[in-house]
């Protein structure tokens, strides 16, 4: 028998999302895709070749958000195949390698410490906290790389409201999944997991403050933190922390994974600020994938009109 | 073996294959093949290959000696020369589409960001290299200076390392595979130099002409 090697793809050769998904289902519903992975998981691979092998449901009915940028939004296959996911591995390419087979059904989102209703959220419940809403924004990496992602989510409010948080509760702490068996990239990665985030009380009940769910019209990726992560457009990337799995309310600062790792890189707030540089990226200027040259950054990645008043009296340069 | 490396082919051969990743790059360029951000692609890719021919550069004289094969010398020049044609390249995806051309932004970039400093300092340190690796720079500078001028790469290479290292966020794997690269070949020719300098002490040879010594 002669088996060849699937020649790589290029974006022209990308089977389109609507004729995967349905050969997807149409497999599942064989009871195909078990016995495959029973016999061979890259038997499957190596006869249907695709780039992202993620079993993504649509949403619908989604509201247009205020928020939302009207600047050309990068494609479905740079925001799916260019990520920072240590768990995953640490190259651009392998969180899309990696994550594939990623379990995130039966999932679900603690949220407790000061509260007067602690509770566990399961993934139907989160989708019912609140109407889903599109919201088109940039997204700007401490690197000095940004895209436009047209998120699905609601205000992270929404939650808070629900859960009452007690007057003791000043900020609130996240933390996302980990598990060796699943991300057995992750001890390469340099830095400590579980991953953790944090915000402060009022930056969290800022209606910017997403509680993300999906993009591009469906759900997430697993590659982009799927099923639930928070969208903080106006910081670093890394403060949107993925797959989130607990949500606590405290009374003092939480630590921060990257600020662990190197504190004098990585502040608590990480706001975007041209005038604050990075050790090793300059922050006035960032690359828009898709483009060659640099663009300027803007002030708090030009959210300021929303969040700047968060941070009135603060000295930004002291509280990066 | 021997034989096989003083043909002219076997240079010819060496040749083509120091551009296959010039070419890889290329073809990838025109079929869609450098991914979401093509410029920091192209800098990662010719920033390692930099790395890769500067080691095989700093392999030859070990190699050389340990297998006794005096034809590798051959391929030294040409092998250090792909290495300074990569950090052309490498460092004109930094000036240009990162730098926007701007000479005294990248001068600025230069002096604050220290993974750029010692990278900008590897590429000065190479340059010199790079215009006297002729025959006649040898007559010109005789083959003692010339041999001392071209220890440079010794640095150079070290500092190439240490602005990888410092790049990374946190996952330090290949930097410091490189750097175990550079710090054998180097350790070498410290206990090459150490056991020549031991066995030879007594007797002081003065052997006339150029002495090629790695």
């Amino acid at each position: 028998m002669l088996i060849r090697k699937a020649p790589e793809l290029t974006n022209a050769d990308i089977t389109p999302k609507s004729v995967y998904l349905d050969r997807r289902k149409f497999l599942q519903a064989m009871g195909i895709i078990g016995a495959t992975a029973a016999a061979g998981k890259g038997l499957l691979e190596l006869a249907f070749p695709t780039q992202s092998a993620f079993a993504a449901t649509k949403l619908t009915g989604l509201a247009k958000s205020p928020f939302s940028t009207t600047e050309k939004q990068n494609t479905f296959e740079d925001v799916t195949h260019y990520n920072n996911f240590y768990e995953f591995g640490t190259d651009k390419g392998d969180p899309a390698k990696n994550s594939k087979n990623f379990n995130t059904s039966s999932w679900s989102v603690s949220v407790e410490g000061e509260v007067k209703k602690p509770r566990r959220f399961t993934m139907d419940e989160i989708l019912k906290i609140a109407p889903l809403e599109e919201r088109i924004y940039r997204h700007r990496c401490v690197e000095a790389w940004s895209i436009v992602v047209p998120w699905i989510g609601f205000s992270f409010s929404n939650l808070i409201n629900l859960v009452e948080p007690t007057p003791k509760a000043q900020f609130v702490a996240f933390q996302s999944y980990f598990d060796h068996g699943q991300m057995p990239q992750a001890k390469y990665a340099g830095i400590d997991f579980p991953y953790v985030e944090g915000l402060r009380m009022d930056e969290a009940m800022n209606p910017l403050a997403l509680l993300c769910v999906g993009m591009y019209d469906e759900t997430l990726p697993n590659q982009d933190g799927a099923p639930v992560r928070m969208v903080l457009p106006w910081k670093y990337g890394f403060k949107s922390i993925k797959s989130l799995v607990k949500i606590k309310f405290q009374q003092k600062m939480p630590p921060t994974t990257w600020n662990l790792s190197a504190p004098s890189e990585y502040g608590f707030y990480s706001n975007v600020n041209p005038n604050v540089d990075h050790p090793r990226w300059t922050q006035s200027k960032e690359r828009r994938l898709g483009e060659i040259f640099k663009r300027p950054t803007l002030m708090f990645n030009g959210y300021g009109d929303q969040v700047a008043s968060l941070y009135t009296g603060m000295n930004l340069k002291k509280n990066y | 073996m021997r034989k096989l490396l003083s043909s002219k082919w076997t240079k010819v051969v060496v040749f083509l294959l120091c551009l296959v990743p010039l070419g890889a790059l290329a073809w990838r360029a025109f079929h869609g093949g450098l991914g979401a951000n093509p410029v920091e692609f192209v800098q990662h890719a010719t920033g390692d290959w930099i790395l890769r021919f500067l080691v095989f550069t700093l392999a030859i004289t070990p190699l050389r000696k340990l297998l006794h094969l005096p034809e590798l010398i051959r391929f030294r020049r040409m092998l250090g020369l792909f290495a300074f044609f990569y950090v052309c390249l490498h460092f004109l995806t930094y000036i240009g589409p990162d730098q926007s051309f701007d000479l005294s932004a990248m001068w600025k970039d230069v002096a604050k960001r220290r993974y750029i400093t010692v990278g900008f300092a590897a590429f000065a340190l190479l340059i010199p290299l790079a215009i006297t690796s002729t025959a006649g720079w040898i007559r010109r500078l005789g083959g003692k200076r010339w041999q001392q001028l071209h220890r440079t790469i010794y640095v150079a290479a070290v500092l190439g390392v240490i602005h990888y290292y410092w790049l990374v966020k946190s996952d330090v794997r290949k930097p410091l595979f490189y750097g175990v690269l550079v710090a054998i070949l180097l350790l070498w020719r410290l206990g090459d130099w150490f056991f020549k300098r031991r066995s030879q002490a007594p007797v002081r040879i003065t052997a006339p002409g150029v002495s090629v010594n790695g």
